[in-house]
């Protein structure tokens, strides 16, 4: 094992904050270095230093190695072909002209390396978006850096997906590649670190081994105990809010029953494709459906109908954060009024920014804040509206693990008022450990439903399962 | 003020202090700048792009444009003419309800909705009018008249206008769902906001101002004439640039863009007093638009 990249005593400042603190870090062949730490410790901040994006204030960095980040925001030309973003900016060429020929030749060599069999003339927006980060690694590798930082690559992929990920990064480590990978998720981690450098505030705070349990590592990024990760606070049910009968649209979902009673969390587990968003999304009237009934609280909602599912009590937190829930360009109190915009009362608007502790200004634009507080106004926007149900789809996605903990007691405080949740979640730990009971689909059914306190073996068993039409 | 709040105010108002630094240059160097009689001009001159450009504000903000509006001008002026005032502006607003349908129900891009629209209001022009100027009647003569030997009516329109943009923007449903809609329009659909029907009436009144503006051209004038405001939709772009709106939508303030309205308007003036040959007029403004922009995203970073 060789040292590939050694920083010692790192210091950036941004205006008078201190993003990065006298932060030291090794990047070793055959090693995955895992960077830990809440949204704004200053994960990203360390990349962008190493990458040569931001200058530093302090600190020395050592070492040879070429270094590729793949970020988050995939770096690839989607009207391109797989073959052409592959040799983007260096593609071959004879006589002046593209040699397609060439590419063509060198296209499955790369491909290969990250287990890829796609036609390299294929064009990247027809792709998923996990087989488009290979191409990203694939790439980098063709540049031949030795060292891969990983952004946050799984956030975005399903469990199958992030399973090949950690295959090929486990393959690339043992050609000597040196990876730094980021993640929120402690059980990939658990699974590939060799080393984990926890950040808390720009400072290390402490460099773990392989065998670090998920306690530990919350503990160290928290900078407090942490009680309970899923502090779930069962209500008795009361009469149904919402209830899906026979929902169905063709080629998507099909005879989907459902429904959630005030004071209940019903999750909503299954793999990505198995059609739970796009429930989600029919149920509150964005696209349209086939047969089948959505009421809420005993009244039938019309089809394709926001605004009237709004009225009725519906609510719904998308999955994509800032692609659906926020206007970016927007302030907080902006954002948070969105939902409710005939009844506009700055009072209400600092109250209810109180109320989910979020930390930024009413004023403050909405992309300064980090994740999870963006997540906190998304849910905000709904609850001055107040719904009788609200539907979370992947509402922790991205955050970090203290405010997972917030998001959590706000569900906990909105089904002690007697409203129903709906939770989309791929995360299985939690949507076990959040909801009451887990209906579980798969291909666009509902394969089964769970009681509170199964396992992930049970979840999994129905959601890879093949139902028959 | 501390050096430092206005070195903030400054950095804010980027098109305000382009504006105050260009007044101050013109004046320097050809002081009948500053004289009332000629100020009084600059604010007539920029009359009829600023109401424009209100309107446009609307638009951009919602993360559209609207190329037809020189037409609709024209052609609003021209049914003015012809007929009554009035319905001059029954018509703008009606052409902007056809845009915003296209762009809303056809999912046309507002670029080749307006596009369109630009063509047919210009050819309804040329048909009604029979390619001949025609005289506007007393009403619309007034509109482009002074009220007292010092007061004109078109400043004083402009500023109604800039107040009602203002109050649209700030204080209404309506300028708040531009906001979202420009912002992120599928986060506005999923919060519930009808974003068609907004759509519909931004048109409108984009279709509505600019037929505004068209009658005051025309009252300036006394006729309306065929070829009236052609290229107009750009200066109204233009200005509600320079006022820091964004093209890519969310982000514009009715200040700004009568700022950009006047900065396009002391421009010209000032470029006339200094006797600079129209042909070159042309080219400076043009580099002081890309100056504009240049100098707001450099802001921004």
């Amino acid at each position: 094992m060789t040292t590939l990249i050694t920083a010692r005593g790192i210091t950036k400042h941004f205006g008078t904050t201190k993003a990065l603190d006298g932060v030291d870090l090794d990047i070793n062949t055959g090693e995955v270095h895992v960077l830990l730490g809440e949204n704004g410790a200053g994960k990203s901040t360390l990349v962008k230093v190493l990458a040569g994006i931001h200058g530093h204030d302090a600190g020395t960095i050592e070492g040879k190695a070429s270094l590729a980040v793949i970020h988050q925001e995939l770096a690839l030309v989607p009207e391109l072909s797989v073959a052409e973003n592959l040799f983007l900016n260096r593609l071959p060429r004879r006589f002046g002209f593209v040699d397609r020929a060439e590419m063509r030749r060198r296209a499955p060599e790369l491909l290969e390396r990250v287990g890829l069999g796609v036609d390299p003339n294929a064009k990247v927006k027809d792709l998923g978006i996990a087989q488009q980060q290979m191409i990203e690694i694939a790439r980098a590798l063709d540049k031949n850096a030795g060292v891969l930082i990983l952004d946050e690559p799984t956030a975005v992929l399903t469990d199958t997906e992030t399973d090949r990920l950690l295959e090929i990064m486990a393959q690339l480590r043992d050609n000597g590649v040196g990876l730094v990978f980021i993640t929120h998720h402690l059980d990939e981690i658990q699974r590939i670190a060799d080393r984990i450098t926890v950040l808390r505030d720009g400072r290390s705070v402490g460099v773990l081994g392989p065998r670090a349990t998920t306690q530990h590592m919350i503990e160290l990024m928290v900078g407090r105990p942490i009680d309970e990760q899923y502090p779930r606070a069962a209500q008795r049910p009361g009469q149904p809010l919402l209830r899906l009968e026979n929902f169905t649209r063709r080629g998507v979902f099909r005879d989907i029953n459902i429904e959630v009673h005030a004071g209940e969390v019903v999750g909503i587990a299954g793999l990505v494709g198995a059609g739970r968003t796009e429930v989600a999304r029919a149920a509150f009237g964005v696209d349209d459906y086939d047969y089948g009934t959505v009421e809420v609280d005993g009244k039938r909602l019309p089809r394709n109908d926001v605004q009237a599912a709004i009225k009725a009590g519906l609510g719904l937190v998308p999955e994509d954060r800032k692609g659906q829930g926020l206007v970016l360009t927007a302030t907080v109190g902006q954002n948070l009024e969105l939902a409710t915009l005939a009844n506009r009362d700055q009072k209400r608007l600092h109250d209810i920014a109180g109320k989910l502790r979020i930390k930024g200004r009413v004023e403050q634009p909405v992309k300064e804040l980090s994740g999870g507080n963006q997540q906190k106004v998304v849910i905000g926007k709904w609850l001055l509206a107040d719904p009788k149900v609200l539907i979370l789809d992947e509402p922790t996605r991205g955050v970090d693990v203290g405010a997972k903990v917030e998001i959590y007691e706000l569900i906990n405080r909105m089904t002690a008022q007697g409203r129903g949740v709906l939770l989309v979640s791929s995360d299985l730990p939690e949507v076990i450990g959040m909801s009451d009971r887990v209906v579980v689909m798969a291909h666009g059914r509902v394969a089964g439903e769970l009681p509170k306190g199964a396992t992930q073996d049970q979840v999994m068993a129905l959601a890879v399962q093949e139902i028959s039409a | 003020m501390s050096t430092i709040s206005i070195r903030r105010y400054a950095s804010e108002n980027g098109a305000l202090a382009g504006l105050l630094v260009l007044a101050v240059v013109i004046a320097v160097m050809q002081p009948a700048f500053l004289t009332a009689q000629n100020l009084l001009n600059v604010g007539v001159q920029a009359a009829v792009i600023a109401i424009m450009a209100f309107g446009m504000t609307f638009v951009v903000v919602a993360g559209g444009i609207d190329l037809s509006v020189g037409s609709i001008a024209a052609l609003a002026a021209m049914v003015g003419a012809l007929t009554a005032g009035p319905l001059g502006l029954v018509v703008g607003a009606l052409c902007g309800l056809v845009n915003g349908a296209l762009i809303s129900y056809g999912k046309l891009p507002p670029f080749i909705a307006t596009l369109a629209m630009l063509s047919v209001a210009r050819g309804l022009t040329l048909v009604f009018s029979e390619g001949q100027p025609h005289e506007t009647d007393a009403l619309v003569t007034f509109l482009g008249s002074n009220l007292a030997p010092s007061l004109p009516l078109p400043l004083l329109l402009m500023l109604a206008f800039f107040g009602v943009t203002g109050l649209i923007l700030t204080r209404t449903n309506l300028g708040r769902r531009m906001y979202a809609i420009g912002g992120n329009e599928e986060a506005a659909k999923l919060s519930g906001i009808d974003v068609r029907r907004q759509k519909l009436w931004i048109y409108a009144l984009s279709g509505l101002f600019a037929a505004a503006a068209g009658l005051v051209l025309a009252g300036r004038l006394g006729s309306a004439g065929p070829q009236a405001a052609v290229g107009y939709e750009l200066d109204a772009i233009a200005a509600v640039v320079i006022g820091g709106a964004s093209l890519s939508g969310g982000v514009g303030r009715a200040t700004g863009t009568l700022v950009g309205a006047l900065v396009l308007a002391v421009l010209r003036n000032g470029l006339n007093l200094l006797q600079v040959p129209p042909f070159w007029q042309q080219v400076v403004i043009g580099a002081v638009i890309a100056l504009a922009a240049l100098l707001d995203s450099l802001r921004r970073r």
